[in-house]
């Protein structure tokens, strides 16, 4: 059997996965679209446009990708970023480099699935840097099997410069994780401004650790760092928001909703802020707990029972 | 088609409800008036199932409800539009109609509930009914979602406080409609306008009935003796006699 078609049926085999987690694969063929393809270790598929250069680097254990956005680049449609493991066992890092030029405007999607994981290691480690004026935007969804046999390690490290925008989402609602912990740091010049926001669902042992930190280090910058998980049988969360404003006029939101379904599920939110400017603000609102009861009854009084109405609050939260 | 028998209710070992004893017809509208306190809401939460009684006993077209939970009362077409409604993040106008309208067997399209409620459609139905929305957008929208379920039995606390003047014409429309329909409407209200367009209405003091009667005696009576009472939740039984 020759490589190429080893490539092109695996290829295959993850466009039907990506179908089947809700994407659209007419992006992954689609020459207008700038993406990248990797499963395991290996890049099945990588298509640059004009101002956005994509580069994947096979590595043992993973992929070393090199994403460019040329200054000035409004990209008109997403860039799709598609990274899977389809076997049971395996490890997969992404060692990843995001370079969005000065002025320039970005949106990824990006799809990440382990369907059949039951012993599956999947490590990123990103570094971003959005330039003077640049606005980025990363949304990540994940999609799991039931097993939970996945340990998920992201670890981001983003740098916004002088009037510089990025918006991060991470979603893993679908299927069950086992162990994810997320670490992003991001560092924010003047008028800078980050908005994180976090939606896991943590099911039977999944173990959920969120720890997300804002430096408001520029005159003017704003942070928010937004989460909303939901923890169910045994599975434990815990989530540290952290904001520090160091410069004048700086401001932060750090807003954390986490519910605990059941008797043994465990919670835990450390909204943590620090301000070494006078003129710096920042804020926090956390509520953990179980699911509000008057939601709960206004539902059951349109006719759902107490868990179909637990559902349907569940499922808005982590929309 | 509802009997409230002997109903009381105490929370926190304090009379809220004495000895409610009240009727409401298919198809009718009654209208509770009384003062902040008197245990409005209370009655309400009890027919919907939110508070037990302490005694007495909730008859619904022929059968005894009074222990059933609020979804199986929903089920049998009771529902209730709350004073000040509960706000859900990423649930959509449109769906929570929809879900209304799913459970509660109605046929009235989304879209028609919300012009009903003089919301414009479009605007809405892909918004949340979360924090954004004020507290007027709110209340329309649970009555919208009432009115979805084309229930047998609505109750509805105070749908026009907190409702600009030009919007009540729209309330008083969705409570006509619903009669028409065939669905009885309990209507709490402060407002005399509101409350005169009851078949019948009940003064409510101190968690009794003062008096069930046409609702223009009864307005009047409250106009006079409850609208700036001083003596909240303790009947004058001489003016109570003459309504
Ligand atoms: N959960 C509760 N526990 C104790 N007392 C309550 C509770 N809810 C309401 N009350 C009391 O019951 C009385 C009636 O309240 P409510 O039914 O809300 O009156 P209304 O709707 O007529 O203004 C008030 O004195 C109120 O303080
Ligand atoms: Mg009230």
């Amino acid at each position: 059997m020759s490589e190429t078609s080893d490539r092109s049926r695996e290829f295959d085999a993850i466009v039907e996965a990506y179908e089947r987690s809700g994407g659209d694969p007419s992006a992954l063929l689609d020459g207008r679209f700038a993406s990248l393809v990797v499963s395991g270790n290996k890049v099945l598929s990588s298509n640059s446009v004009p101002g956005v250069v994509l580069e994947g680097q096979e590595t043992e254990t993973g992929v070393r990708a090199y994403v460019k956005v040329e200054p000035g680049t409004k990209v008109p449609f997403p860039v799709h970023l598609c990274f899977g493991v389809l076997p049971q066992e395996g490890l997969q890092e992404i060692i990843s480099e995001f370079e969005v030029g000065e002025g320039a405007k970005v949106k990824f999607l990006a799809h990440c699935f382990f369907p059949n994981a039951t012993n599956v290691r999947h490590i990123m480690d990103s570094r971003v840097h959005v330039g003077q004026g640049a606005e980025m935007e990363y949304s990540e969804t994940h999609f799991h099997g039931r097993r939970g046999g996945t340990e998920v390690v992201p670890r981001t490290q983003v740098e916004v410069e002088a009037g510089g925008r990025f918006r991060n989402q991470f979603k893993l609602v679908t299927g069950r994780v086992g162990r994810l912990d997320i670490d992003l740091e991001a560092r924010l010049m003047e008028r800078a401004v980050c908005d994180l926001e976090v939606k896991v669902y943590g099911k039977e042992d999944d173990e959920i650790n969120v720890k997300e930190s804002v430096y408001l280090d520029g005159e003017g910058a704003r942070g928010l760092v937004r989460s909303r998980i939901v923890v169910t049988e045994e599975a434990r969360s815990e989530v540290l928001g952290e904001i520090v404003g160091n410069a004048p006029f700086t401001r932060g939101h750090v807003d954390c909703v986490e519910i605990v379904q059941g008797e043994r599920a465990k919670a835990k939110a450390l909204p943590l802020l620090q301000v070494s400017d006078p003129t710096a603000k920042l804020t926090h609102e956390a509520a953990i707990g179980s699911v509000d009861k008057r939601q709960v009854q206004t539902l059951m009084a349109r006719g759902l029972s107490e868990e179909e109405a637990v559902d349907v609050i569940v499922e808005g939260l982590l929309k | 088609m509802l009997q409230i028998q002997d109903l009381s209710l105490n929370l926190d070992n304090k009379p809220i409800l004495r000895n409610i004893n009240l009727s409401i017809h298919r198809g009718e509208i009654h209208s509770i008036l009384g003062a902040n306190g008197t245990g409005k809401t209370s009655l309400a939460y009890v027919l919907m199932g939110l508070y037990r009684p302490t005694s007495g006993r909730i008859m619904f077209e022929g059968e005894d409800i009074t222990e059933l939970p609020v979804h199986e009362r929903a089920k049998r077409g009771i529902t209730l539009a709350w004073q000040e409604p509960a706000r859900f993040e990423g649930l959509t106008v449109g769906e929570y109609l929809r879900l209304s309208r799913e459970r509660g067997g109605g046929s009235i399209s989304p879209e028609r509930c919300l012009e009903m409620v003089g919301l414009t459609p479009f605007l809405y139905l892909g918004r949340a009914v979360d924090g954004t929305l004020s507290g007027g957008e709110r209340k329309r929208i649970e009555l919208a979602s009432v009115l979805a379920m084309e229930p047998k039995l609505a109750i509805l606390d105070e749908p026009d406080s907190g409702i600009d003047a030009p919007s009540l014409d729209h309330v008083v429309n969705v409570i006509r409609t619903l009669a028409k329909g065939g669905s009885s409407v309990l209507l709490i209200t402060h407002h005399e306008q509101i409350a005169e367009i009851a078949d019948r209405a009940t003064c409510l003091c101190a968690g009794m009935v003062l008096k069930t009667t046409n609702p223009q005696d009864i307005v009047r009576f409250f106009r006079n003796h409850c609208r700036e009472c001083l003596h909240i939740n303790r009947p004058e039984e001489e003016l109570v006699r003459n309504i």
